[in-house]
């Protein structure tokens, strides 16, 4: 069965199963145009944070589904976008496992490009999520960075 | 009114959400603060540095200013961190 591209509807998933990032590109190709461009996010491994076990994320559902979709509408106002998916993945994720996924189709690449940069920038600060890290030495929450507020300024459009 | 905790902040309060009547002389999310943190040390614990703490009133983004009434949601919780 072909899903519908362009709904409003379809945009956006918050789920506490897996995605297949190829699954997903198999989708954005039906849009029919030349450029897709993707981001993935994964819970780093042991190597970056020493210790880490698992990372839990916790949600507002209906404003975190709300936020989204606003940031993807803005995307859509700004670059000239045929099909857009955002996932994220919420609940008790293990190292190497999926959290977010990016996807945006575009008849040229640097719309595609720019509009999944933009969506993933906004999407760090605007979107209600929020990691707990567990280590071998506790649980903790993750604090929000200074450099993702940073990177939204690039998207600031002049006046 | 329905007041909602998030991340942190719920665990602090006890409660991922409350039910309250809009207390009197209370019109904006400042003026609502002081009687959320006295409902409980706990409370007063999540509600202690404002700086690091977000609000959402009917699932848009506030501030300590924004007006609020009977019947609203209002919810609060730590800088986001998804992605």
């Amino acid at each position: 069965m072909i899903e519908p591209v362009n709904s409003a509807a379809a945009d956006v998933s918050i789920s506490t199963a897996d995605f297949d990032a190829g699954v997903e590109i198999e989708k954005l190709r039906r849009a029919g145009v030349g450029a897709i461009a993707t981001f993935s996010g994964i819970v780093r491994n042991d190597a970056e944070t020493p210790g880490l076990i698992a990372m839990t994320l916790e949600h507002f559902p209906g404003m975190t589904e709300q936020e989204i979709q606003s940031i993807i509408d803005q995307a859509r106002r700004r670059w000239p976008l045929t099909a857009v998916k955002v996932i994220h993945r919420v609940g008790r994720l293990l190292p190497q496992e999926n959290i977010v996924f990016v996807g945006t189709a575009s008849a040229h690449r640097q719309s595609a490009f720019d509009s999944a940069s933009f969506i993933m920038d906004y999407l760090k600060t605007r979107a209600p999520f929020w990691k707990k890290e567990e280590t071998s030495s506790g649980a903790q929450w993750v604090e929000a960075r200074e450099t993702d507020d940073i990177a939204l300024q690039k998207w600031v459009e002049p006046r | 009114m329905n007041i909602l905790y998030f991340a942190w902040m719920r665990e602090h309060t006890g409660c991922a959400s409350e039910e309250i009547d809009l207390p009197d002389g209370v019109s904006t999310v400042a003026d609502l603060v002081p009687h959320l943190a006295s409902r409980s040390d706990g409370h007063a614990t999540a509600l202690r540095n404002l700086k690091t703490v977000r609000v959402a009133v009917n699932r848009t983004y506030g501030a300590l200013d924004t007006q609020i009434s009977q019947g609203d949601e209002v919810a609060f919780f730590p800088p986001v961190t998804g992605g």
